[in-house]
């Protein structure tokens, strides 16, 4: 006979970088059941983007997360070229995916250095942080800015590419081959890091496809899945990209933690190849199709309709769909789909089987990003968020959309 | 009356000595501190900080939980400081011979090092927070893990003294901080006694709650674990009691295998040599703490529980079980 007991990890915890909560039922260390609770930064972004007009939502859509920022800024630009037919110069189309791989190699290694810190070795979370150092100062040389860095635009981006930066980029990927690799080796080599990443955080082939993992959750776990092969966007049309799965380079992927680790870590090498390839190719030409923002503003005024933008962000699979309408300067509506909530849904999954002193690891094992997660809030005057079930749910939508056909079709 | 004079004598004495431990610890804890921050590249705080911590903790509120049994979360810190403070009373250093020497010996030692441990883990359990009773739990875990290797190095020392007749009762420490060890036995001893050296060094971690074994107050997994509900007074006797506790088995590992002194080297005696000898004590202590405190904290990252609790079950015993042999071999056959 065994008595259970409950220990929240989070909202807010040493371990984790962003507020989400994890309910445990432990026996003893054993997860026995693990119930998530998310919803703590809900800011309703999307509300607010209806009143703004799109070159407004552009640094609104920055603000959703601090780390792949620029991710979510294309994700949106895109969709709303999708649905204008505006065109993008080459060059402009290069500097996005120069501008995308700068920030993969920061979030990677970011997220390698936060790994490190779950585990208690702290020495490898500050080299981590130190490394992360010379990408943000080259991001920063770029846009002048380290987080959102405000470098795109419709019909291209904002800053142009100079000698100079170039150079300095080249530098960096020097020096990231000679010093990324001893980081590398020092955590994926270390026994006890080994001991506390291997077979933790299981998360099986057939379990990624069925609960749609993205990203490098779903490369760990063997999946050959990247949007910058199977529908290249931008820059990536130009330069083949191959998926980074772990069976490639160890033979077999067990889809845990460490496998998740060593995904992520040879992106980094990835990123560094796809930059030199992005430099050497770089298009002579104009950046940005349009530089008057009114003309801009007033072709989109006329467009209309719903458009899509999905790329590959850090994290996984970023979708945004827009919609505007013909004559209206704000945006109609606007959905965002981030990597974190496809990947969330296999946390319950991760947890089976392991011990509370995973907990915090298996949760930043899909290096969330809360905020961008957390699209929806449903509340009552209680604060009990579990208000809605499935049935009700369908049931309002049938109501709302038998009012929509009893109105005509008015959708606002 | 001399009696008397001499019970005064020792309370002076231990006062004094005590003070200067602490202000030792402490101080230590500030350099392990700067240390460590500077292998990771980071500049560390002021190296008078850990004062500055337990100054500041001294004048916060203590809080007391209201699920809390009050008497057992209060009084633990105090015990568990106060037990690991007596722990020094009984290590002589240098040349000057223990406080209490005659009072008490290595296995009271041991036996104050788990008591100051345990003392945390009840403290910890009558916190009535579920996550500090798991911490409490893990403590406990990690103590009967390597309570054994540690029982073993401490019998087949005192052993081994006893067989080759080293001058002075076998379990006192002062048998070992005057003679060396080292000396008296042959190679497969001299061999054996490294098995031991390591075991203990392996046990280092576990009894100071650093390094790869900071299990029970694992800051990213149960935030801190046993002292979770820990404030103000109560919380610096038990910020105390963690400096006390590396100290002091940086101390102990100090006066059993490292016996090198200024008189021994050199045959000579005289109350400076004496000093000397005090002074080089402590350097010895802190060279020791450094390398298998500070170095090890720095180099791993956390095991989990049942991780340690095999590694100190299976390997450390192993190895400490293979020094006995080796000793008793040596020992026996010579």
């Amino acid at each position: 006979m065994s008595t259970t007991y409950k220990v929240p990890i989070g909202p807010v915890h040493v371990g984790l970088k962003e507020p989400v909560t994890a309910w445990l039922t432990l026996d003893g260390e054993r997860i026995m059941d693990a119930k998530l609770r998310l919803g703590a930064i809900h800011r309703g972004i999307e509300f607010m983007a209806r009143e703004r007009n799109p070159i407004q939502v552009i640094y609104l859509s920055e603000r959703i997360c601090g780390i792949c920022s620029f991710s979510h800024v294309l994700a949106f630009i895109r969709a709303i070229e999708d649905l204008s037919a505006i065109k993008v110069p080459p060059r402009g189309q290069y500097i996005r995916s120069l501008v995308l791989e700068l920030e993969r190699i920061h979030s990677h290694i970011l997220w390698s250095g936060v790994a490190c810190y779950s585990i208690g070795f702290d020495s490898a979370f500050h080299l981590g942080m130190e490394m992360r150092e010379r990408v943000m100062d080259l991001l920063e040389l770029l846009t002048g800015n380290r987080v959102n860095y405000g470098v795109a635009t419709f019909g291209g981006v904002r800053w142009d590419i100079t000698p100079e930066f170039a150079k300095a980029t080249r530098d960096m990927i020097k020096f990231y081959r000679r010093e990324f690799t001893p980081f590398r080796d020092i955590v994926m080599e270390d026994p006890i890091a080994q001991a506390r990443m291997r077979g933790v955080g299981v998360l099986t082939k057939e379990e990624a496809v069925r609960y749609s993992a993205v990203g490098p959750v779903a490369r760990a776990s063997g999946l050959r899945v990247d949007l910058r092969k199977s529908s290249p966007y931008e820059a990536y049309s130009d330069m083949p990209v191959e998926p980074v799965v772990p069976q490639d380079y160890f033979g077999a992927a067990h889809g845990d933690v460490l496998d998740r680790f060593a995904v992520r870590v040879l992106e980094v090498y990835q990123s560094l190849d796809l930059l030199e390839k992005i430099l050497d190719g770089l298009p002579d030409g104009p950046f940005v199709a349009e530089t008057n923002l009114n003309k801009v503003l007033a072709s989109l005024k006329k467009a209309e309709g719903v458009g899509w933008g999905i790329i590959e962000a850090p994290r996984g699979d970023d979708t945004h769909i827009v919609s505007l309408k013909g004559g209206e300067d704000n945006v109609l509506w606007w959905k965002v789909r981030a990597p974190t909530y496809a990947s969330a849904v296999s946390w319950p999954l991760m947890f089976r089987g392991n011990e509370l002193a995973d907990a915090p690891l298996i949760i930043n094992s899909l290096d969330p990003c809360v905020s961008c997660m957390e699209r929806t809030l449903t509340t009552n005057a209680h604060g009990d968020s579990n208000i809605i079930t499935k049935q009700e749910l369908i049931k309002r939508c049938r109501e709302k959309t038998d009012t929509l056909r009893a109105r005509g079709g008015e959708t606002r | 009356m001399i009696s008397i004079f001499f019970l005064f004598l020792k309370i002076f004495a231990g006062v004094a000595f005590l003070a200067l431990v602490i202000a030792l610890a402490l101080l230590f804890d500030g350099v392990d501190r700067i240390v460590n921050a500077r292998m990771q590249r980071r500049y560390g705080p002021p190296l008078l900080q850990p004062i500055y911590d337990i100054l500041k903790l001294m004048g916060k509120e203590n809080i007391v939980p209201r699920r809390a049994s009050k008497i057992f979360f209060v009084a633990s810190p105090w015990l568990a400081v106060a037990s690991s403070l007596m722990v020094f009373l009984y290590i002589p250093s240098g040349s000057f011979p223990a406080v209490l020497g005659t009072e008490g010996d290595m296995i009271l030692v041991v036996y104050l090092l788990a008591m100051s441990g345990l003392l945390m883990a009840v403290g910890g359990f009558a916190s009535g927070n579920p996550i500090a009773s798991i911490g409490a739990g893990r403590e406990i875990t990690l103590m009967m893990s390597y309570e054994f290797p540690l029982a073993v190095v401490v019998c087949t020392m005192a052993w081994v003294a006893y067989r080759v007749g080293l001058p002075g009762a076998p379990f006192n420490l002062e048998t070992f901080a005057n003679q060396s060890i080292w000396q008296a036995v042959g190679k497969t001893g001299a061999f054996g006694l490294l098995c031991l050296f390591v075991s203990l060094v392996l046990v280092v971690p576990g009894e100071t709650g650093k390094g790869p074994m900071d299990i029970p107050e694992a800051k990213t997994e149960i935030l801190d674990g046993l002292i979770i509900e820990y404030s103000g007074t109560n919380l610096a006797m038990f910020k105390l009691t963690f400096a006390l506790r590396s100290f002091a088995i940086s101390v102990f590992m100090t006066s059993l295998f490292l016996p090198i002194s200024f008189a021994s080297m050199f045959g000579i005696s005289g109350i400076i040599v004496a000093v000397l000898d005090f002074v080089f004590f402590w350097v010895k202590v802190f060279a020791v703490q450094m390398v298998f405190v500070t170095l090890m904290r720095t180099a791993f990252g956390r095991l989990k529980i049942w991780q340690a609790s095999k590694f100190y079950v299976v390997r450390a015993t192993g190895l400490s079980l293979a020094g006995m042999i080796l000793l008793s071999i040596d020992v026996l056959l010579r």
